[in-house]
Order: structure tokens, then sequence, then C-alpha cells
């Protein structure tokens, strides 16, 4: 549970993108994510160039593209959800492949489609190239509440911890020939949860002690503070700028 | 239910936004009075119990599974706010990391996951709580019910956000039929759990458990006699009802100026709604002609603008109606809240 502890979505390298710093990348990410979202539906080459930038972003992080494609997996559920789409909305109605389908239904589903994968493309390089530390702190550049980064990182820090206390519970219950296979078995998982829940709070007394002990008073101290020069600003926000452009050509185009 | 980017149309993502940073400042400063100082360590190791209890998977029925939402769960054992600020971090956590719920859609995805199951299972089991007889049976009883109730209107607020800002026309009684229908075998895994979990943990440490705090109060006072606690009470209620004036003002003034605002666009809210009814015959206008000439072109778009506009003041409306029934819960639920809290914090510190 030490500072550098390396999240498993996180990939080392030494590239451009990597290097830089976190608020700049955060702030492109989030753009980029706006810019993407408030699209015209119907412009559909501007969402191939946007998939293009991010491809781009992804040769020049030097992520290769089994890497980002696994990841993009998270967003299944959606596109289960995105199918079924054309079949409940109303509307006009076109035949395809002997189904009635509805149109409106298509562009939605187009649209979620879309859209929800580039916003997940683009956090899934974001958290590729930054460091969990160095996203926590890009969030305190970015002026979130100083209480919510701490919250955030005591919670990315011990979620492993607590985490790994769930697994050993899952493990000693399993080693016992439980196995949950119905209702009935609600009342043993709810005491685990009951049992993690008391030693999670137990630790945060804990830590809490812990930190007062070595002088805490309410704020963290800041030992690296991060500032990101003029070049480098216009270096990450080139690709929200760029997808801006598209962005306004699908809107007048 | 992490809702992706392109779900919810800009404005209202944008409105829901503003809702939910207004609700986590409400929040981080209700925290602090709920831990004291501890609140980062607390709070966050909080967050870490909820998200490894997200991964807890429970058997429904044959094969399927389900797993914890959590905000019933974090409201009664450690309060509302700290409820709500431990659960907005774990959804912020997952939209940068896991990219799981997008990060236009993080404003969306706190007021229905964090805010909305969070406070209206908290209000329902302060209410049953005062309601029921003061047993650790009912405080399991109550959360029960405020679990199995907060998930269906969780449902309920994200068909309502995506009948204000939904990208696609589907009919809105489907969506709420589907959404509360599911929600609702969901809650019943959801509270079954919660009731347990807060039934096991009271069992071992029953002073952990927030919403069982004004239990052990009450039955001191009925042994000591209330000469002991009537003066201990009154300097720990006093600051604290002056920063609840201030914050009560403001929140009735921003509520008065935003249905000063609902007033005003009432007569719009008939138009909004034949507005997307319409929205289709448009769309079936701008299929023919697309691919024509572009001046019909521009006019869908132009179009399409115009129910965007729309969208987002049935947004304002949506809002402020949200703003003052949740400022009229925040209320009650504090006005109970500084009843209950103040006799037990000097109870820790004696």
């Amino acid at each position: 549970m030490g500072a550098g502890h390396a999240h498993r979505l996180y990939r080392h390298g030494h590239s451009p993108v990597h290097a830089l710093p976190p608020h700049t990348k955060l702030a492109a990410t989030f753009a980029f994510v706006v810019v993407v979202v408030s699209t015209p539906r119907e412009a559909m080459w501007a969402f191939g160039l946007y998939a293009v930038l991010l491809a781009v972003v992804a040769g020049a992080a030097r992520v290769p593209a089994g890497f980002l494609l696994r990841r993009l997996l998270i967003e299944v559920p959606f596109v289960a959800f995105a199918v079924l789409m054309p079949f409940v909305a109303e509307g006009e109605q076109v035949d395809v492949l002997g189904m009635s389908l509805s149109v409106s239904g298509l562009w939605g589903a187009w649209n979620v489609l879309a859209k929800g994968t580039l916003g997940v493309a683009a956090s899934v390089l974001l958290a590729s190239t930054t460091e969990l530390r160095e996203l926590l702190l890009g969030l305190q550049r970015l002026r979130l509440p100083s209480l919510l980064v701490q919250i955030a990182s005591f919670m990315i820090r011990y979620g492993d911890v607590i985490t790994d206390e769930m697994r050993r519970m899952r493990i000693a219950r399993e080693s016992r020939g439980f196995e949950a296979r119905g209702v009935r078995h609600w009342g043993v998982l709810a005491k685990s949860a009951g049992a993690l829940f008391i030693r999670s709070y137990e630790r945060g007394e804990r830590v809490h002690l812990a930190m007062v002990s070595r002088g805490y008073a309410g704020s963290m101290p800041v030992i690296d503070e991060v500032t990101a020069s003029r070049a480098q600003w216009s270096y990450a926000l080139a690709l929200p700028c760029t997808a801006l452009v598209v962005c306004l050509l699908g809107w007048t185009l | 239910m992490h809702v992706p980017d392109g779900f919810i149309d800009a404005p209202t993502s944008a409105v829901t936004g503003v809702v939910a940073a207004g609700a986590i400042a409400v929040s981080l400063r209700g925290a602090r009075r709920e831990l004291d100082e501890r609140t980062a360590p607390l709070a966050g190791l909080v967050a870490a119990f909820i998200f490894a209890v997200q991964m807890l998977n429970f058997p429904v029925a044959a094969g399927t599974s389900g797993h914890l939402l959590g905000g019933a769960l974090a409201a009664i054992l450690v309060g509302p706010y700290t409820g709500v600020l431990c659960v907005s971090v774990v959804l912020l956590m997952q939209g940068i990391l896991f990219a799981d719920g997008g990060l236009t859609a993080l404003g969306v995805n706190i007021t229905d996951m964090a805010i909305v199951t969070t406070v209206v299972a908290y209000a329902l089991f302060r209410g049953l709580v005062k309601v029921l007889p003061r047993t650790r049976r009912s405080v399991t009883v109550a959360s029960f019910v405020a679990a199995l109730v907060s998930v269906p209107a969780a449902a309920l607020a994200f068909t309502l956000l995506y009948w204000i800002g939904g990208t696609t026309d589907v009919s809105i009684g489907k969506v709420a039929t589907a959404m509360v229908g599911v929600h609702l075998l969901i809650g019943i895994g959801e509270a079954a759990i919660t009731a347990l979990t807060v039934g096991a943990v009271i069992a071992v440490r029953p002073d952990l458990v927030y919403g069982a705090r004004g239990l052990t109060q009450r039955l001191k006072l009925r042994v000591n006699g209330e000469l002991v606690d009537a003066p201990q009470a009154e300097p720990a209620a006093a600051p604290a009802a002056r920063s609840h004036r201030k914050v009560w003002i403001t929140g009735l003034v921003t509520s008065l100026v935003l249905a000063g605002f609902v007033s005003f666009y009432a007569s719009a809210d008939p138009d909004g709604l034949e507005k997307v009814a319409a929205d289709k015959g448009i769309d079936k206008k701008t299929e023919e002609h697309a691919a024509a000439d572009s001046p019909l072109a521009d006019y869908g778009v132009e179009d399409i603008t115009d129910a965007r506009l729309s969208g987002g003041l049935a947004g304002v409306i949506g809002v402020g109606v949200t703003v003052v029934a949740g400022s009229a819960v925040f209320w009650a639920v504090r006005r109970r809240h500084s009843d209950d809290t103040s006799p037990t914090n000097t109870n820790t510190t004696v």
C-alpha cells in the first residue's frame, strides 16, 4: 500500500503523453469528451475522425491497439442496451433483414454506441498513461476540494487492502464448503459485509490516529508541486481543439 | 446503472453536474460535522468498503446474480452526508480510472446513484425509526424498507433525467416500467443484504452504526433522568443551529429563484412535451431530404438545436423541482439530525 502503487490499468512508459503534467491531460480528456458528446449524431464522419484522433494519441503514447480494445470491453452491458433500442423505440419503421426497426431507435443506438465508445476510449487512454498518484495530484491542481481529493486518495490506497480482506473472507468461506446458491445464503454474505465494514472503519480510526501522531492538522502537505508550461498546455489541448474543429464542421456541413 | 457518455444530452448533463457539485459541497460541510476532523481517512476507508462491497455478488434466482449499490447501506452506517460523499468518490474514481460511466455523465451518475439513493433511504429510515418502537429490530426493519425503496427511487430519477434529456425517443412509460420493474427486483436483494449487514454490525459494534445512535441515546435518557442531559445538549446545539439557518436560507433563496424560473416557464412545459412528440415527424423529414439538398438539412439541424434548447429548458424546470423537493428533505433530515447528534457528540467526549 505504498505511494508508488500502480493500478492495473496503468501502463508504464516514457512517451511524450506519459510525460505531460496530469492536470493538462485531465482537462484535455474532459474537454474532448464534452466536444464528442455535443457533436450531432447525423455527422457520422466526425466520429470516424475522432476515432482517428484517439488512435494518433494512442500511437504517440505507444499504447498497443490490443490493450486499448481489451479495456473497451467494460462497455459491453451498454452495447446490449443499445442493440435493444431499435426494437423498443417508436416512430417511423424500416425493414432490415425482415425485422421492423425504428429509425429514431437506430439513430439513438448509434449515438450511444459512438459517443460511449469514444468516451470510454478517452478515459482508458488517460488511465493507462497517468499514474494514480499523478491523477490525484492533477485533480487537486484542477481545484477539486482538497478534502475530496484526500478521501479519494485514501480510498485508492486502501482499496486494495479492503478488497483483499474481502477476498480472504471469500476463500475462508469457500474452504469451509460454502457456496452461495440462493436466497438462504444471503445472511452469510451480509455477515461478511458487516465484518468488512467494522474492519474498514476501525482501520480508518487507526490511520487517523497515526496521522495525528505524525502532525496531521487537516490538510496533506504538498511535496511535489506540479506546474505546466505553456508549451505543455498547448500540446495537451491540441486534441480537444482539433476535435472542436471537427465538431464545428459537423454542425455546419 | 452507470450511464455512459452520449446517453443524456449535453444541457441536462451540465445541469445535473451543477446539482451534483452543490450536493457534494453541502455534504463536505455535513461530513465534517458527522466525522469531526477524522473525515478524510474514515470517509476514504468507508468509500473503499463500498467499492469492495459492490463486488460482492449475491445470487438472486437460478443463474442470475446482482450486486449492491450501497447508497442506503452507507447512509445508515456512516450518516447521509458521508454516505453521499463516499458513493460520489467511488463513482468519480470508477469514471476516471475504470472508464465505468462517462466523464460527461458524471453529474447524472452522482445525482442518480449517490444523491437520490442516499437521501431517499436516509429520509425514509429516519422517519421509520421515529415511528417504530426503539429496538434494534426496528432499526433492521427500517433499513430494509429504506434500501428497498431507494433502488427503484434511483431508477425513477434516472427515468426522469432520461425523459428530460434522453437522446432517443423511447416512450417514457416503457422506460419507467422497465427500469422500475427490474430495479424493484434488485431492490429486494439490496434490502435484504443491507438489513442483514446493518443487523450484523449492530450485533457487534452498535456504536458504529450512525442510524442507531439515537437509539442508544434514548435508552440512556430514560435510565439517568433528564437532569444530566439537558444542560449538555444546549451549548452543542447553539452553533449548529446557526450554521443550519445560514445553509437553509441560502437553499431557500436558491430554490425560490428556481421556483420563479419554473413559474415563468411553466407554460413552456406542455410545449416541450409536444416537441418531443413532434420530434419523430421532424426526424422523418430530415431523413427523406438529407441526401437531396443541403438547405433542408440545415433546417433539420436548426430544428434539432431548437429541440435541444427546449430540452435544456425542461432540464431547468426539472432541476428546480428537484432542488425544492431535495432541500425540503434535507431540511427535515437536518432538523432531526441536529436533535439526535448533539447529545451523542457530548456523549462520546464524556
